[in-house]
């Protein structure tokens, strides 16, 4: 028998179907790209026109305008630019702070719907559908209101050991710098190195015997013990900026903002609820069998729970997390409706003192960009690294 | 996205959109606003005294009254006026972008506003300065004793950057806290979150009279921190609008200098033989209107709807209205103020 394979079509002609599709691709794309320049050009044009001064030069003008709060040292006199690193660095304090925060309490009610305990199992479940069908921006002043009216003046503050919560906020001591904290470092830094070697040596034994050791304690223990010998042998200095009463308010020590902890605390327990509902689902998508297996295998339920079926429901949870991750980041800019000084709000303010409207819109738009993009890379990530792995 | 962010951003597609409408020519807006039978005037959010709509949704204040002036003096009907409420990042947006014909919204003229916004500052109809609220029981009793403090502001504002410089050449260390909208600045004062509040001072009393429970329980500070000259801004580039708007303002004024009211417009207008007055109103063979592109009695009409400059303040915000502001630098300049009109003539 001979096979006859059908005649080759020339690439370049325009009956090849690959080389139509190109061509239509091209054509959209210039069709895009020419939408955009218009507009753009138009913009500039007409912002021209009307006397309206445009451009990203004010971003190396001073700015003008005190950030009621910021990781770091912030002067008016500092350019624009800094203020918007002000912001971007406030946003990303709720964002990382939150994700950590939501991960826990979502991943803890999304297993408690597991529970054997009606009370527990009900309590989650009331949980969830009461946060997820309020809207959040209600939920904030919310917890504002609560934080503002609820608590007492500045200086009727209540006392919580050296700690004082008030209308201003949490204030509470914090150490003052000594070299020997170094040391103290360096202890943790080498206890965690033991630690890790630890649980090797741990696991080598375990698969040699079958003799489980402690997993998390003793590791925990190491850690602690290096750290605190590191820190006396660098002199133990245990100086405290304490918070303390002053005249018309609460001064020195570190403290945290009511704006920072009702937006803190509004997201991390919305989007919780969310996580749970991903969680769950993720939990009820691995077979009935595997936990079966696991009794079977004489593992109790946590340890089934957490060997057995969150490694497997993982692969489930960590796309929709993604979304819930980044849904909490980009929520964040309804903090502004508090005052808490994130990177929308300083845009907001940049925006009027200097009336380039486009460009700090702009801004945001980027920084909101670049945090959702990098956010769904690293989960994106984590997801291949935890799929099956097919040997 | 924030809301406020969204519409910011609706006007941003506005204008970029705009450039489809035709150019500039000699007076458009009027011709806009006589086609369209209606003003539409940007306002303040809710500002008792300046601009706050009552239960019914009728609006009233100095600053409406400017809007209202401007209805009676184009349109011949004062009630042809469409309020928009604009926060205050919302307002040279909206005003940019065609939005609102006039911005009457208590907005203080500066330099890089008048010179980069592509918006002319027309005159001013209220001088303030800057000033702080504190509860009494705080017993502040300066400007001075707020070191280290946190004080609420509204963003966007002058008074922002106000603060920021006092606090500096004070050394004070304020701390501010920041809220997008009016009224979740004064909550959080009067909740306590801030030992202060600071924003114009017919501001503040605004809103202690308006806002707080009981305004005994709170005190203006004596220092004034700024020049704040507030007054309605148009759009660049039609010459012939800003003259309107500009005019119809003088003509109060003016009005009040000579002593014409709301009560007494007519008889003046029939029996006066003041040629000033006979101007002012369009009487005889006068028509100051013609030049403005307007009829006789444009600001007779004003005068008649708001009463002159001194009836809508004494209403508004004066002696008879719950703001009890004193006249200050508000009063003519024969009487030791600043207002201070051209002549109509």
């Amino acid at each position: 028998m001979t096979s006859t394979s059908p005649p080759k079509k020339k690439s370049w002609s325009w009956r090849s179907q690959a080389f139509r599709g190109l061509i239509y691709q091209l054509i959209a794309i210039v069709l895009i790209g020419l939408a955009v320049w218009f507009l753009a050009h138009n913009t500039l044009t007409n912002m021209k026109a009307r006397g309206i001064q445009s451009g990203f030069d004010f971003l190396l003008g001073p700015a003008g305008f005190d950030i009621g709060e910021s990781l770091y040292a912030f002067d008016s006199a500092q350019p624009y630019w800094q203020a918007f690193l002000v912001g971007l660095t406030n946003t990303l304090r709720i964002a990382v702070m939150g994700i950590v925060l939501t991960t826990i309490l979502g991943t803890l009610i999304g297993v408690g719907r597991f529970s054997r305990n009606a009370l527990v199992r009900g309590v989650c479940y009331a949980y969830v559908e009461f946060f997820r069908n309020v809207p959040v921006l209600l939920q904030l002043l919310m917890w504002y209101l609560l934080f503002t009216e609820g608590l007492p003046d500045s200086l009727d503050a209540w006392v919580i050991g050296p700690m004082f919560l008030s209308k201003g906020g949490l204030s509470f001591p914090i150490p003052v710098w000594a070299s020997g904290h170094l040391w103290g470092l360096l202890g943790l830094l080498l206890g965690a190195v033991f630690a890790v070697l630890y649980r090797k040596w741990a696991y080598q034994q375990f698969e040699k015997t079958g003799v489980l050791k402690s997993m998390f304690w003793v590791p925990l223990g190491l850690l602690l013990a290096t750290g605190v010998l590191g820190w006396l042998i660098g002199g133990a200095p245990s100086t405290f900026n304490a918070p303390i009463k002053g005249e018309f308010a609460i001064e020195n020590g570190g403290s945290l903002t009511p704006e920072f902890l009702a937006v803190l605390v509004g997201l991390t327990i919305y989007t919780a609820a969310f996580v749970a509902e991903v969680v769950r689902s993720g939990i009820q998508s691995v077979a009935r069998g595997q936990s079966e297996a696991a009794s079977a295998l004489g593992l109790n339920p946590s340890q089934s729970m957490r060997l057995v079926m969150l490694p497997q429901a993982l692969r489930v949870i960590i796309p929709p997390m993604t979304n819930q991750f980044l849904n909490l980041t980009k929520n964040s800019s309804l903090a502004v409706a508090i005052g808490y000084p994130d990177v929308v709000s300083i845009a907001n303010t940049s925006l009027n003192q200097t009336g380039r409207a486009v460009e700090c819109i702009a801004i945001v738009m980027l920084v909101y960009l670049t945090t959702s993009l990098s956010t769904s890379l690293l989960m994106n990530w984590y997801n291949t690294r935890s799929a099956i792995k097919e040997r | 996205m924030k809301l406020n962010t969204v519409k910011t951003l609706a006007a941003v597609v506005a204008a970029m959109g705009a450039v489809l409408a035709a150019p500039a020519h000699a007076g458009k807006t009027l011709d806009a606003i006589k086609a369209r039978g209606q003003i539409v005037c940007g306002v303040n959010t809710g500002l008792a005294g300046f601009a706050a709509a009552d239960s019914a949704g009728k609006w009233s204040g100095l600053d409406v009254d400017v809007c209202r002036a401007l209805a009676a003096a184009t349109l011949s009907d004062a009630e042809k006026v469409k309020y928009v409420p604009l926060n205050a990042q919302q307002r040279f947006t909206a005003l940019q972008s065609g939005e609102v014909d006039v911005l009457a919204r208590n907005t203080t003229f500066t330099l890089s506003r008048d010179a980069s916004l592509g918006l002319t500052a027309t005159t001013v109809n209220y001088y303030d300065g800057q000033g702080f609220m504190v509860p009494v029981k705080s017993k502040i009793k300066s400007a001075k004793q707020l070191k280290g403090q946190t004080v609420c502001v509204q963003s966007g504002t002058t008074t922002e950057k106000n603060l920021t410089d006092y606090s500096k050449a004070n050394a004070l260390n304020i701390k501010p806290v920041v809220f997008e909208k009016l009224e979740a600045a004064e909550n959080a004062y009067f909740t306590g979150r801030c030992i202060a509040y600071t924003t114009d001072a017919s501001g503040l009393s605004s809103t202690r009279a308006k806002v707080a429970k009981d305004p005994k329980e709170h005190i203006i500070l004596p220092e004034l921190i700024s020049k704040e000259p507030l007054g309605p801004m148009v759009r660049r580039g039609d010459d012939e609008w800003t003259a309107i708007v500009k005019w119809v303002q003088f003509g109060l004024l003016e009005a009040e200098e000579y002593g014409v009211t709301q009560a007494n417009v007519d008889q003046m207008k029939a029996t006066s033989t003041d040629p000033v007055v006979q101007r002012l109103l369009g009487g005889g063979n006068e028509d100051t209107g013609k030049l403005l592109g307007l009829d006789k009695e444009w600001l007779a009409r004003a005068i008649k709807t708001t009463g002159n400059y001194g009836e809508s303040f004494e209403r508004n915000v004066g002696p008879k209205s719950p703001l009890n502001l004193p006249r200050g630098l508000n009063n003519l300049w024969n009487k030791g103020g600043l207002m201070y009109a051209y002549p109509i003539r």
